[in-house]
């Protein structure tokens, strides 16, 4: 898949999202967003993984420990064929598959997330566990950055930093937003990579999060690094794709009402008219 | 008469845990810097590429036994019961119980029996954490005997299970031909005046005021239940209606644990007065556990008065 196809794959996974927030009149539409491509990336291009079967023990894991990302992964993995994308109508609905949070009976869900701190956690025992049966599979694991005030992150990195897991790759999420403001107003985890730099970790920092050739390389980058860990700490743009929510706090976890939706779906029906003509 | 074997549960835990791992490889083992007192250091020991000591972080223990889990592994991990399911609750929660993984949470140094060490570490509130989650089955055996089926049993339990192991060293009643089945209680002595039923280590003590309490001309059946959750109401029920009262003694608080349990299961289908001897909402203090037993109500002559005193009410 060539950059443009990604960007094409990337456009329709923001209407999948805004389709499911919309329907679901709830969830939360920024955090998705800003993570798309990154999404994207991993789903079509980076991880070793077959949507025919999402079970196989040799795939390579991924965990969305931000899980209120939900919209993102279910639209990714929707697209990516492990189910119908007319399933983003039924995001957060009584009787749907697809609930709020990250469930672990959904097809190509590897792991129940949606309390902040805790996949990353779990993304160091799936490595372990490859470790322990000699098998060459990665994990990745999505982390927001208000996540990082999560003490569970810093415990979760340390044990991956002194056992040395390299087969281990974090990807921080940094939009520089979260639910009561910018992280500076809150509590800044800053300056993200020196401390993961401390932790042990092989540390790859991008200026946009968004961009597929900044994405290709970091993940080319995190898989020559030996005997350590990695984190992509990519800058991104909350919101991002849909003009309203960009840069905005409001809309880290609401939904669009019906004419701010059209608003939002003819942006990106354009963007992806653009994106089939270039 | 020989001297009674004494032994504390958690150490049957390691030695059982230990030979397990021997037959099964998908066995893994975690700990939280405690591997000496929660016996999973035998474990480590002979299965050093399938143990990880984690170090002092319950909560990441417990996500990484899941993340272990969702591959296939049985994963165990252990710490003091005030942390494993105090720090670790919401972990356990979300990460464990909500996805079904198979991870067995086994707890040492349960209830007040921690002695010395005081409040901070006398967790009397786990039983309660841990059988309000869906998913969960939560066990504590009363001897080495039982310990030892219990952890096999876990084992063989696909999904999330609690298991509460003591820090004391306590009476073997067991015999070695004894048959541990998940979620059925064992009568061990039969009455009709009312029943004691008991779980864990205040069992032995509830057999010795039961011999103490027909002295006085009380007919008292005991019960062991070993698996709190889920109860056996079965015999629960045919007790209460057999004896027409009931007693719940755990080393634990009267609220919300085992004792609450019980009340639960007979509310809808067999109400009688219950008595709950266990912790009385109340916080734990240092002493010699053998002390802190006798000051609680948890020796076998405070059992026996506090069934006194329940069988003279009249309701």
């Amino acid at each position: 898949m060539n950059e443009k196809e990604l960007q094409i794959a990337a456009n329709e996974i923001r209407k999948g999202i805004i389709v499911g927030v919309y329907n679901a009149k709830s969830g939360h539409p920024g955090g998705s967003l800003s993570a798309t491509e990154c999404l994207t990336y991993l789903y079509f291009k980076e991880m070793n993984i077959n949507p025919a079967d999402p079970d196989n023990g040799d795939r390579d894991r991924f965990v969305l420990s931000k899980g209120h990302a939900a919209p993102a992964l279910y639209a990714t993995l929707a697209l990516r064929g492990y189910f119908p994308m007319a399933e983003m109508e039924n995001l957060r609905h009584i009787g749907s598959m697809l609930q709020g949070h990250p469930a672990i009976d959904i097809p190509g869900v590897d792991m129940a997330t949606g309390s902040l701190g805790q996949g990353v956690s779990a993304a160091v025992g799936m490595a372990l566990a490859a470790r322990i049966d000699g098998k060459a599979y990665r994990t990745y694991a999505l982390l927001g950055d208000g996540e990082l005030e999560e003490g569970q992150v810093w415990e979760a990195a340390m044990l991956a930093g002194n056992r040395k897991l390299d087969n281990l790759c974090l990807i921080v999420d940094n939009n520089n937003l979260q639910i009561d403001g910018t992280l500076e107003e809150v509590n800044a985890p800053y300056p993200i990579g020196e401390k993961f730099a401390a932790f042990g970790f092989h540390v790859i920092e991008i200026p946009d999060g968004n961009d597929f050739g900044q994405l290709e390389e970091a993940f080319a980058n995190a898989r020559m690094a030996k005997g350590r860990p990695t984190v992509i700490v990519m800058k991104t743009l909350k919101g991002k794709g849909v003009s309203y929510m960009e840069n905005a706090v409001g809309w880290h976890g609401q939904a669009p009402k019906e004419d701010l939706y059209k608003v939002a779906m003819d942006e990106l029906t354009k963007a992806g008219e653009l994106l089939c003509q270039k | 008469m020989s001297e009674i074997k004494k032994i504390a549960t958690r150490v049957s835990y390691g030695n059982a845990l230990a030979e397990l791992g021997e037959i099964h490889k998908d066995i893994c083992v975690l700990d939280a810097d405690l591997a000496a007192s929660t016996q999973t250091a035998i474990f480590g020991k002979r299965f050093p590429d399938r143990f990880f000591d984690v170090g002092i972080q319950e909560g990441n223990m417990v996500g990484v036994a899941a993340g272990l889990a969702t591959t296939g592994k049985t994963v165990f991990c252990s710490s003091f019961a005030m942390f494993a399911t105090g720090r670790a609750y919401e972990i356990i929660r979300n990460s464990v119980a909500y996805p079904r993984l198979n991870v067995k949470i086994c707890a040492s140094h349960a209830g007040v029996s921690v002695g010395e060490d005081g409040a901070t570490h006398q967790c009397i509130e786990d039983i309660a954490l841990m059988r309000v989650l869906p998913n969960m089955l939560v066990i504590q055996p009363a001897d080495d005997v039982e310990a030892r089926q219990a952890v096999k049993a876990a084992y063989e339990h696909k999904g999330p299970v609690y298991l509460r192991l003591a820090r004391l060293a306590s009476p073997v009643f067991n015999s070695e031909d004894y048959k541990f089945e998940v979620g059925k209680g064992v009568m061990l002595r039969d009455g009709c005046d009312v029943t004691l039923l008991a779980t864990g280590l205040p069992v032995t003590a509830t057999l010795e005021a039961a011999e103490m309490l027909a002295g006085y001309g009380i007919r008292a059946r005991v019960i062991n239940i070993h698996t709190i959750k889920p109860l056996d109401t079965d015999i629960i029920v045919k007790a209460a209606k057999e004896t027409g009262r009931i007693v719940t003694i755990e080393e634990h608080s009267v609220i919300g644990g085992f004792g609450s349990a019980v009340c639960e299961a007979l509310s809808g289908i067999a109400p009688v007065p219950v008595c709950r001897i266990g912790i009385q909402d109340q916080f734990g203090v240092s002493g010699p556990a053998l002390d802190l037993y006798k000051m609680y109500g948890l020796d076998a002559e405070g059992i026996c008065k506090q069934v006194r005193s329940f069988m003279e009410q009249k309701f």
